[in-house]
């Protein structure tokens, strides 16, 4: 059973659907006794840094997923969801993350070609600096969807993949079982849905 | 780098894909869910769906399509058509839709824009525009290019994206339905103006339309179009072959 945190941040439409086209159980709460109770936990979101920890926060679920994550518990966090993992983000002021993966959310704007667009939205392709399980069913140049305007800087050795948006732009991080996609697994199609069966087995 | 997007769009009416002639008219395709799983099939990168329902009944319809493609098929969905209110934000949004595209409901009311992007964030919020040149100037149309607003089209993109618009369709009226390529001129014009991705429609006949689109206008993020697509006279996995052979990144 996955559990997906509801923590309400996000649109969990396509999510829930591809969960399910995938044959995969899933429960949707922001209760700790359920999502305890699952094997796994995904951390969707969308929207500003700072809400959505805040929030976290006042629910209790910082400290309970950093004791999921502890306990060994696979967890993936999805773009928002990803950059919750780090240490921090930069997105209007500065705000402490979970601190499970390296790094800290930073603009766009300013470390890549002016000339570029930002958010950064769109298809790009995901070049793999290690190989994790997440990704087993994944190949260098597959291609996934991004929207977003802030990226994870200073992953390091957490870093497992990139995209080339003029620099490398962090696309998913992980430590131990703690994993994160900048980008939407759930919009990028048969690509997309393998990386979510490989979290289902992880 | 990012990919070029390729974007069929599927008008939809009582529940069926129509496609419309140069505004006027309209001719029944096909079932939209199916039309969806064979343009996902080929390889398209987003869809986008135009409600043009005239009834609350047909409205229904609309959704229950939108919620059954958006359970299928995942790629992002943008919804468009009789967007007015944060309420039918919200709506298209709970049916699966990703983005939601506004055109006459933004220029009844402006503020539709701003609020939206503060409720659901820039990147849900698609501006849409029908434009024509009028007096050799760029001029903006409501109500599917029926009604001129005697709006510069340039100072409303400008103005859609300083209150929160995070793409813009631009729909040359000029060259919708002729199938002698996109609007070039129309198209780089934006480009200059507007700091968010532009996807160009309206004229597209040919997968070479494509290629010189993305070769003269390289702010061009997207090319949008239906009947060349609806009635296979380019099949996008082709059209994505041929864009790459030249040298265009595209998500194949």
């Amino acid at each position: 059973m996955i559990g997906i945190v509801d923590y309400g941040v996000g649109n969990l439409f396509s999510l829930k659907s591809s969960l399910k086209f995938l044959g995969l159980e899933y429960v949707v709460s922001g209760a700790e006794e359920v999502l305890g109770s699952c094997d796994r936990i995904i951390l969707p979101g969308v929207g500003a840094f700072g809400d959505a920890r805040g929030i976290l926060k006042e629910r209790g679920l910082d400290k309970f997923l950093k004791e999921e994550a502890a306990s060994g518990k696979p967890l993936l966090g999805i773009c928002l969801g990803m950059q919750l993992l780090l240490q921090g983000s930069e997105e209007f002021g500065s705000h402490e993350g979970l601190g499970l993966i390296n790094g800290r959310a930073c603009p766009l704007k300013g470390d890549i070609d002016p000339a570029l667009k930002v958010p950064h939205m769109g298809w790009n392709s995901l070049h793999f600096l290690r190989k994790d399980p997440l990704f087993k069913y994944s190949r260098e140049g597959d291609w996934v969807y991004f929207v977003h305007s802030f990226y994870g800087k200073g992953c390091g050795e957490d870093t497992l993949a990139t995209a080339d948006y003029s620099v490398p732009v962090t696309a998913a991080v992980g430590r131990g079982k703690v994993l994160g996609t900048q980008f939407h697994p759930e919009k990028s199609g048969s690509a997309g849905l393998k990386i979510l069966r490989a979290f289902s087995e992880v | 780098m990012l990919a070029k997007r390729i974007i069929p769009c599927l008008d939809v009416r009582a529940g069926r894909v129509v496609k419309g002639v140069n505004f006027q008219g309209v001719k029944d395709v096909t079932d939209p869910v199916a039309l969806a799983k064979r343009y996902n099939d080929e390889g398209a990168d987003e869809l986008v769906f135009y409600d043009i329902t005239a009834s609350h009944e047909e409205r229904k319809l609309f959704t229950d399509v939108l919620e059954e493609v958006a359970g299928k098929i995942f790629i992002p969905l943008t919804v468009g058509g009789g967007i007015r209110t944060l309420d039918d934000f919200a709506r298209v949004l709970g049916c699966g839709a990703d983005k939601v595209s506004v055109n006459s409901g933004a220029i009844a009311d402006f503020s539709l824009i701003g609020r939206a992007a503060n409720k659901y964030g820039s990147q849900c919020v698609v501006l849409s525009m029908d434009v024509k040149r009028v007096d050799g100037k760029f001029t903006l149309f409501a109500k599917g290019g029926r009604e001129n607003t005697g709006i510069d089209a340039m100072e409303w993109a400008r103005r859609g994206v300083g209150d929160g618009a995070g793409e813009i369709v631009l729909n040359s009226i000029d060259t919708d339905g002729v199938k002698r390529g996109f609007d070039l001129e129309m198209l780089q014009e934006l480009c200059s103006v507007a700091d968010v991705p532009v996807i160009a429609s309206g004229g597209a006949g040919s997968a070479e339309d494509f290629v010189t689109l993305f070769k003269s206008v390289p702010g061009a993020d997207a090319g949008l179009a239906a009947s060349i697509f609806h009635f296979e006279e380019v099949n996008i996995k082709n059209l994505k072959e041929m864009l790459k052979k030249s040298g265009i990144p595209v998500r194949i």
